[in-house]
């Protein structure tokens, strides 16, 4: 973290490791799994891609959330919220992609709302059957969501765990919202059976592999873009806003608008990976509310190391890749080993995988002990 | 509902049937059963209210299968029967005495047809027939369907039944019964107002349709009377909002002790300490689960002294949760002081941990706890307020929680050492209080309150590893919501949350009213964020 | 004319005028009926014991509490009490707090750029370039304030005093009208408390200074005027000799 002499992606070692990788996947996975039979040694299965795809999803979900954790230090506990909502945008698109190739055959109406009895599609389903506008919702509902909350929020100055608190509750009312069939978004059973988006079919290899790289593709505009903010006075700025609050307002910066911008970005962010989450796995449901699974997405990005994007990344796909594993092999241990990780964590690894490799951090190579004995009077320093 | 009346009818017939006394047979009823069979409807309601005036109970098998459809007639001598399809033949009984007359295909026999009118006066006559029979609960169902069908036939058997009947409560509701029917029998104004004096008495929904009834039909062409059904209306209407009222309020209070207790451990660990504990949900289900074993070694020891499981379990689970407190607080939290959200995550991390070994151990699904006697049942008035005794015992024991937890932080020497240790920790420490010593004595009361409030609920909830997931939301609501660091601000939002909840489910349904309450205390936390009895001062802005 | 008009005109001489100031926490005063009135380019000494009202007079001032009572305005007509911290901020007051706070995990360099005098809008941060002549003044300052060397440390890794300096060099950076200084050279040596003295004298002129402190050799060195503060009220106003032969003064540091 040097002043502005050094260009604000070049300069990021990490970043570009990260944006290399991408890149490689972005193009080596559908080339292996499209271009190679399953009978050779280098194929990537279908069910790979997928779950590839899944991880990378996360990993949108795991740099959101780290853009307003790691920077401007808000712990958010809702960030499931804004996920969901982007994938409940883009499932309400491909519901209606459907057609009368549903089980009721009805044009209009989604089965769901077939066998409910109702006769017409509420007002606020018009217009998914345009994909950008599906799209711009995908951004926007999450954005204004987090628009309002944040105002309200910041300008109140709700802080530090009450806000995650709060944060919490939210995307716990928002889901017992969507658990109800009235609200008009399949209840329980979420959106799903999807058949095909833009006209490609969801099951053809070719179109989940476009999908995975659109997902790979996302990733990387999302670290650049974050990069851009957080490598800018602006996220100077944030960082001092998450270091001392106080001296950041009696210098003059209206804190709570750089919170809600950062907040404001990072929730459309996270509404991204939803929509790009929602036709890899065929489905959405209110259960993408659940406040557990939101601290889970805060245990992705501490196992990283916040507050260097490409940290956030590496977490959320170690994590994930992890719990694939063991939810397979041991499953009644993957509990303990995510609890345990929580804990691990934060007592012996504040600062993450990447703060671990010192290499990463710091390009003064020499300082990195120094600096991590800062950030460890920081954490004591720090009173409530 | 059909379904439901019919077994009731079934039960009452056996009752009855096997009741010693019953009266002693008389030629003609077998002849009025006869009647049944008549020609037209008209006919046949004479006939049964004939039967009804015998009022002998005799006469309910035959009604009860008129009522379901299985009285028929022989088409060889017009004999009525009861009859019961089975296969391909209809098993044929004597409506009277139950006695079997062998067997008749379909075209041997005829139904009686019954219409919807004949159905009503059925209901209500079977309802008198039983009113006399030994057995309350019976006599008081069978008052319910008199009042139903409201039929003249029924007076005699109502008069005689409110003479013989001993319980104030239960002739209370006959007198009621009777008047409904009088009320739209007789003509003479006076007497309707008496009628309707006394069913203003009687604030029930059954009596107010019935009042909404009278005015829009008897009553309409006589002002006076008019006026006086819409007194009694009134009178009716009020006293049923203000039980409606009461009714919301106890179920407000009900959720109100459970939200308390579930959330004052909490305002000691996050009030008093500033620690966010996300396993004290965990620390509830820990005292579930010790009631839960502590009732296997009752049930498998003591089982006459089972009634006195509870008596063992509160204190039980306060030691174990609180213990587990003190190990979490030496073994994790002390590292993270001054950490808040660093704390939330480790603490989730033990949740996990936690629910997951109590899975592993007790099973993924529900344990059954079960309640002592002197907590089964429930008082229930006429107005249909149930109040359960569990519910009541558990608004007595968050309070007495709240109480005992009060006194210890105000009038022990423990109290004061953690106040003093909160408040200014270098001071406290330097007049030689063992502030590490007090942390985890702080943590571990909070703890075990948390597991004494998990007996309570193991109570009214099902005991799942889950158990304590779904308390931790509403109960950091509570403690929010009340401020922080005042137990007094615990209570009242524990009940405010509690009470603004009930009220609001009957308009906008549970879920709603939940989410409802969620969205308020967002918005409020905005207004306030330090809560309802906020700290305020330069102490709490450092 | 009304008296709150009177007062603006009054107050037009002053840079910082507080009068009748009133602020009661739960039932405590503390804040009683305060009265301070600063002029251009004036260096002002606050003592007084502990729970006197110092820091929230200055909480006041910079819109951190709002009074129950009594008037703030600045520069003459500029009504403080209805504006935020971060207004009065941009409007030219800057705070230096009783504990240096610094942003830690920043280089000296980067503190100083954040508190460089400027908009401080949220798109106009994201497309900040630093100037040539800019990070010309940043190196001044690093010299003013003896942080060359240490111009690409993070800030957490400065001394004590070190980081008392760095927080008045980013005051400075805001070029503000009027300082507020809370005890500057607590933990500061001997050396360290005599050179922040005469840094705080060389600020005073160009801007005005209002310095909070215990430390009477320190203030004795400001050589200014001197406001004791008592039980959230003036006690007694200056020169540091007049004051400290004020007998109420005498009593109420001594104890009665």
């Amino acid at each position: 973290m040097t002043h502005g002499k050094s260009h604000f992606l070049l300069g990021d070692r990490g970043g570009l490791v990260l944006l290399a990788s991408l890149a490689v996947l972005a193009v080596g996975v559908p080339a292996l799994n499209l271009g190679l039979g399953p009978e050779s040694a280098l194929h990537v299965p279908d069910y790979m891609v997928g779950l590839l795809g899944k991880y990378l999803c996360f990993a949108l979900l795991a740099l959101a959330l780290d853009l307003v954790w790691g920077y401007a230090g808000i712990l958010s506990l809702g960030h499931g919220a804004f996920f969901a909502l982007g994938g409940y945008a883009m499932g309400m698109h491909l519901m209606r992609e459907i057609g009368d190739r549903g089980v009721y055959g009805n044009p209009d109406l989604p089965d769901f709302m077939v066998f409910l009895n109702w006769q017409e599609l509420p007002w606020y389903w018009h217009g998914f059957d345009n994909f950008g506008f599906a799209m711009l919702m995908v951004v926007l509902v999450p954005g204004v969501l987090a628009f309002v909350f944040g105002w309200f929020a910041f300008r109140s100055r709700v802080t530090g765990v009450y806000l995650s608190i709060i944060t919490q509750a939210m995307t716990f009312a928002l889901m017992l919202a969507f658990f109800r069939n009235d609200m008009g978004f399949g209840g329980n059973n979420g959106l799903t059976d999807f058949k095909d988006i833009l006209g490609h079919d969801l099951q053809d290899p070719a179109t989940r592999a476009v999908l995975f790289s659109l997902s790979a593709a996302a990733v990387g505009a999302a670290f650049v873009i974050g990069r851009f903010i957080t490598a800018s006075r602006l996220g100077r700025v944030l960082v001092a806003i998450r270091d001392a609050e106080g001296r950041a307002r009696f210098l003059g910066y209206r804190v709570e608008y750089y919170k809600l911008f950062a907040w404001t970005v990072s929730a459309m962010m996270a509404g991204v990976a939803g929509a790009l989450y929602v036709p890899q796995v065929g489905i959405i449901n209110p259960g993408e509310f659940a406040p557990p699974g939101s601290i889970e997405i805060v245990i992705w990005v501490a196992v990283g190391g916040r507050g260097t994007l490409y940290g956030a990344v590496l977490g959320a796909v170690l994590v994930n890749y992890a719990k694939t594993y063991f939810t397979g092999a041991l499953p009644e241990l993957w509990l303990f080993m995510l609890g345990g990780l929580f804990i691990a964590t934060t007592l012996f690894l504040p600062k993450g995988i990447v703060g671990a490799l010192p290499m990463m951090t710091d390009p003064e190579r020499g300082q990195w002990r120094k600096a991590l004995a800062v950030f460890r009077n920081v954490g004591k320093r720090k009173a409530s | 509902m059909k379904a439901i009346l019919t077994l009731l009818v079934a039960a009452l017939v056996c009752a009855l049937v096997a009741a010693p006394g019953a009266h002693a047979a008389e030629p003609d009823l077998t002849e009025l059963i006869d009647g049944l069979a008549a020609k037209s409807f008209k006919q046949k309601t004479a006939a049964v209210e004939r039967l009804a005036a015998t009022g002998d109970p005799r006469a309910v098998p035959a009604l009860t299968a008129m009522l379901e459809g299985r009285l028929y007639t022989l088409r060889t001598d017009g004999r009525v029967v009861v009859a019961e399809k089975s296969g391909g033949v209809f098993v044929l009984a004597a409506p009277l005495t139950g006695e079997s007359l062998g067997q008749a295909v379909k075209k041997e026999i005829k139904k009686v047809r019954v219409n919807n009118r004949l159905r009503g006066l059925l209901r209500g006559v079977l309802g008198g027939l039983t009113l006399l029979s030994p057995d309350m609960d019976t006599r008081r169902a069978a008052v319910d369907s008199v009042l139903k069908a409201r039929d003249e036939s029924m007076l005699p058997v109502l008069e005689k039944a409110i003479s013989a009947e001993r319980d104030a409560d239960l002739r209370g509701r006959m007198e009621m019964a009777r008047a409904a029917i009088r009320l739209f029998s007789r003509q003479d104004p006076d007497a309707r107002r008496t009628d309707l004096e006394i069913l203003s008495g009687h604030p029930v929904p059954e009596v107010r349709s019935l009042l909404a009834e009278f005015l829009a039909g008897p009553a309409r062409d006589d002002p006076a009377l008019v006026e006086a059904g819409e007194e009694a209306l009134d009178r009716v209407e009020r006293s049923l909002e203000m039980w409606e009222m009461v009714g919301h309020l106890y179920r407000g209070l009900s959720l109100g002790s459970v939200l308390l207790l579930a959330a004052v451990g909490l305002a000691i660990t996050f009030g008093v300490m500033g620690v966010i504990n996300m396993a004290h949900g965990e620390m509830v289900m820990l005292g579930a689960y010790t009631t839960f074993m502590v009732q296997e070694v009752f049930r498998s020891s003591f089982p006459g002294a089972f009634d006195y499981s509870i008596l063992v379990a509160v204190p039980l689970a306060f030691l174990v949760a609180g213990a587990v407190g003190v190990a979490i607080e030496r073994g994790v939290i002390r590292f993270l002081y001054g950490r808040p959200l660093e704390t939330l995550l480790a603490t989730w991390g033990i949740s996990l941990i936690l629910q997951q070994t109590v899975r592993a151990i007790f099973g993924p699904t529900n344990r059954e706890v079960g309640a002592p006697s002197w907590m089964s049942g429930a008082i229930e008035t006429s107005t249909g307020l149930v109040l359960t005794y569990n519910r009541l015992w558990i608004i007595l024991f968050s309070l007495a929680v709240v109480g005992l937890i009060a006194l210890v932080i105000k009038k022990t020497a423990f109290g004061l050492q953690m106040r003093s240790v909160t408040q200014n920790r270098t001071m406290a420490a330097s007049m030689g209080i063992r502030a590490g010593w007090v942390d985890a004595m702080t943590f571990g009361l909070g703890s075990g309150v948390a597991g004494m409030a998990g007996v309570a609920l193991s109570q009214i909830d099902n005991v799942s590893p889950n158990l304590g997931q779904s308390y931790i939301i509403d109960s950091f609501m509570v403690v929010v919501f009340g401020g922080v660091g005042n137990l007094w601000g615990t209570v009242v939002g524990a009940f405010s949350l509690g009470i603004a909840n009930k009220f609001l489910e009957p308009l906008s349904g549970a879920v709603l009213g939940k989410i409802l309450v969620l969205v308020a205390i967002i918005l409020f936390i905005q207004k306030r964020p330090r809560g309802l009895f906020a700290l305020k001062g330069r102490a709490v802005e450092t | 004319m009304t008296p709150i008009e009177r007062d603006k005109i009054e107050a037009k001489d002053t840079v910082l005028y507080v009068d009748g100031v009133s602020v009661s926490f739960d039932g405590f005063k503390a804040l009683n009926n305060l009265s301070l009135y600063v002029v251009a380019g004036e260096l002002r000494a606050i003592i007084g014991p502990n729970g006197a009202g110092k820091t929230t007079m200055m909480d006041v001032v910079t819109g951190k509490t709002r009074p129950d009572e009594g008037l703030v305005f600045f520069q003459g007509d500029i009504d403080l009490t209805k504006l935020d911290e971060a207004r009065i901020a941009n409007l030219g007051i800057g705070r230096k707090f009783q504990k240096p706070t610094v942003f830690e995990t920043q280089t000296v360099f980067e503190n100083l750029e954040l508190s460089l005098a400027g908009r401080r809008g949220v798109l106009e941060s994201l497309f900040f370039k630093l100037s040539a002549e800019q990070g010309d003044r940043i190196d001044e300052m690093l010299d003013r304030i003896a942080l060359a060397a240490q111009r690409d440390h993070l800030a957490g890794s400065l001394s004590h005093g070190q980081k008392q300096w760095l927080e008045i060099g980013m005051l400075l950076m805001q070029e503000p009208d009027v300082l507020l200084v809370d005890e500057p050279v607590a933990g500061m040596t001997d050396a360290e408390t005599e050179q922040t003295a005469a840094l705080l004298r060389e600020i005073a002129g160009a801007h005005s200074v209002v310095v909070v402190e215990h430390d009477m050799e320190f203030v004795r060195a400001l050589e200014c005027r001197v406001t004791v503060l008592h039980e959230g009220s003036v006690l007694a106003e200056g020169s540091l000799e007049a004051v400290q032969n004020d007998q109420r003064v005498i009593e109420v540091y001594l104890g009665r």
